[in-house]
């Protein structure tokens, strides 16, 4: 079975692959060019085309698999109309899938649902992501904070850090909140 | 408490009518919240749509109606109580193709513009070349319109000339890098090109079918059953926002909510232009004025008439290559819903047709219509060729066209 992933987002592509590399009999072929895409479709001939929710050329898509009549075979989204549930669960994950016609329903649920699962994947990894800058941000306000107390007040950096805490723990605040307040404090009042 | 609805849409100008209702506050003086949710294709819009990420979307009038027909998933009912707008797109060139077919400093005669590109046309398949166009999508009045007028000026779509899709926000790309020498677009994505100075804009869709159908609010039908009286609530405050939309001394304003980042995330001089009727059609010139450029309130514009879906009916047998069938018809016919839109503005002063259908194409000038609630006169209704679509008689009328 040949399957072609169409996404611009690299790194996603590459998380799906890997997922369907379990898949026995499987050749896959990642797509993240917009530019030739259909060339390229045409070429590898896919049995299923994976694409994210929200890419832009999915209406390009469409239209070469309604009319092209270079595939010898008829490709359409969501072939079997009583799979509606994992229609559902592929919409929620971001991943449409376009199958060609006659393709045996056992197998591309198969794919459906490791693509589905890895999209979800994706999504984890990336709020993982989003959550440790977060955190490194909030370590670099409360260093700043430190560095202001202690060149205002000469007082070294534990000193620095324990006014945080104690003013934190008064006021029932995080530190990084209280830092946030000293740094804003700092800028507008001036050195 | 207000009720929630969801509303996808693509960042299109003739999107406004549900974000202003929310922004101006009609929405919640109707008891709504409106959420949105922005795409960059249509057919992920259509997705949301069907599996509930949305409970009503901006849609092409066309593609609500191949939905309901099962031309490209499994069928599925949709309904449209409300049309968005009528005309509003325009035809854009390449810079070199619009100096060879087009007049000059204004908008063209369609007639004339159409047989200079019938002649172009001619000449590059005497040299081994077919013109290619860009649509927004194969189900869209876009492809219908440029079709149309194409068609009538003696050029055969699909046999003398490729037309393929191009999604809104590339058709300034794909003019720059050839891949288009010409696309039929929305705004603000015709003076996107003008601006970047890949295009000129040379014809207005209002100049192919005055006052033709182009989007309309579209639900999953059992939705709408479901939620008639939120639907009907939106009806009512998008009937206020599209009243103040067309006020001149809101178009600066609304052109800069529509340019917000949430929304079109563009810029708001060049939205001013097609809410504002003036249009530059190519880099460097001044505004030129075209009235009614695009139409979302007055004379009943967003009635959604039968006859609107029965002629886009018409135009996927003709383009489809399909045979008629009263059944379809009457599906097709039946995605339009006057009578949610009369019962959403019954009592409120707000004029309502007496009528659901018409034949389309046949208003040369001012002329008064029965009026179930009002006083109604309409401007003009034609198609640049004197055709006229008399809905009783589809095959006759296909039977008609070249």
């Amino acid at each position: 079975m040949r399957i072609a992933i169409v996404d611009e987002r690299a790194a996603r592509a590459s998380v799906i692959e890997e997922g369907l590399r379990e898949l026995a009999g499987c050749e896959i072929f990642i797509l993240a060019e917009r530019k030739g895409l259909l060339a390229r479709i045409e070429e590898i001939s896919p049995d299923i085309v994976l694409i994210d929710l929200g890419n832009p050329s999915r209406d390009v898509l469409e239209e070469y698999f309604a009319v092209s009549r270079a595939l010898a075979r008829p490709i359409a989204m969501f072939v079997d109309q009583a799979d509606d549930q994992a229609i559902g669960a592929s919409i929620d994950a971001g991943v449409s899938a376009y199958v060609v016609d006659g393709l045996h329903a056992g197998r591309i649920r198969a794919v459906v649902d490791l693509a589905v699962k890895r999209f979800n994947a994706f999504a984890r990894l990336q709020a993982d992501l989003a959550e440790a800058k977060g955190k490194l941000a909030e370590r670099e306000t409360v260093d700043r904070a430190k560095r202001i107390l202690m060149d205002s007040k000469g007082i070294t950096e534990p000193e620095a850090y324990g006014e945080l805490r104690r003013k934190a723990m008064q006021s029932s605040r995080r530190i990084v909140d209280i830092a946030e307040a000293v740094v804003t404090a700092h800028e507008l009042i001036g050195k | 408490m207000s009720e929630k609805l969801t509303i996808g849409f693509l960042p299109l100008v003739d999107a406004c009518l549900p974000i202003l209702a929310q922004e101006h506050g009609f929405a919640e003086e109707a008891g709504l919240t409106l959420d949105f949710v922005r795409d960059v294709s249509w057919a992920t819009v259509l997705d949301r749509l069907l599996y509930g990420h949305s409970d009503a979307a901006h849609m092409l009038a066309p593609l609500a109606i191949a939905t309901t027909l099962g031309r490209n998933r499994p069928p599925q009912p949709l309904s449209a109580p409300f049309v968005l707008g009528l005309n509003g797109n325009a035809v854009t060139l390449s810079n070199d193709l619009a100096a060879r077919v087009s007049a000059g400093e204004t908008l063209g005669n369609p007639r004339v513009l159409g047989e200079n590109l019938a002649r172009e046309v001619r000449d590059l398949a005497a040299r081994g070349v077919k013109l290619r166009f860009g649509v927004v999508h194969r189900y869209s009045s876009h492809s219908y319109m440029l079709r149309y007028w194409l068609a009538a000026c003696g050029i055969r779509p699909d046999r003398d000339i490729e037309i393929v899709t191009v999604p809104p926000p590339f058709v300034a790309d794909a003019l720059a890098s050839g891949e288009v020498p010409g696309a039929c677009v929305g705004e603000p994505w015709n003076s996107v090109c003008v601006e970047r100075g890949v295009g000129t804009i040379v014809l207005a869709t209002a100049q192919i079918w005055l006052r033709g159908v182009e989007k309309v609010l579209a639900l999953r039908e059992p939705v709408l059953e479901d939620r008639r009286p939120a639907t009907e609530a939106l009806i009512r405050a998008m009937r206020k926002a599209g009243r103040h939309f067309v006020q001149p001394e809101n178009w600066q304003a609304n052109a800069e909510i529509l340019a917000r980042p949430e929304y079109l995330d563009g810029d708001a001089g060049l939205i001013l232009r097609s809410i504002s009727d003036r249009l530059v059609l190519r880099k460097g010139g001044g505004p030129v004025h075209y009235s009614d450029f695009m139409f979302q309130y007055r004379e009943a514009a967003n009635f959604p008439w039968v006859s609107q879906a029965e002629w886009l009916y018409s135009q996927m047998l003709r383009w489809d290559g399909l045979a008629y069938s009263a059944e379809d018809a009457q599906a097709a016919a039946r995605v339009f819903r006057p009578d949610v839109y009369r019962t959403a503005l019954m009592g409120t002063g707000d004029i309502l047709p007496g009528a659901s259908s018409k034949v389309e194409g046949s208003l040369r000038g001012l002329t008064s219509v029965t009026a179930q609630q009002g006083s109604m006169v309409l401007a003009q209704n034609s198609f640049f060729d004197g055709g006229v679509f008399d809905p009783d008689d589809i095959p006759g009328y296909l039977a008609q066209r070249p």
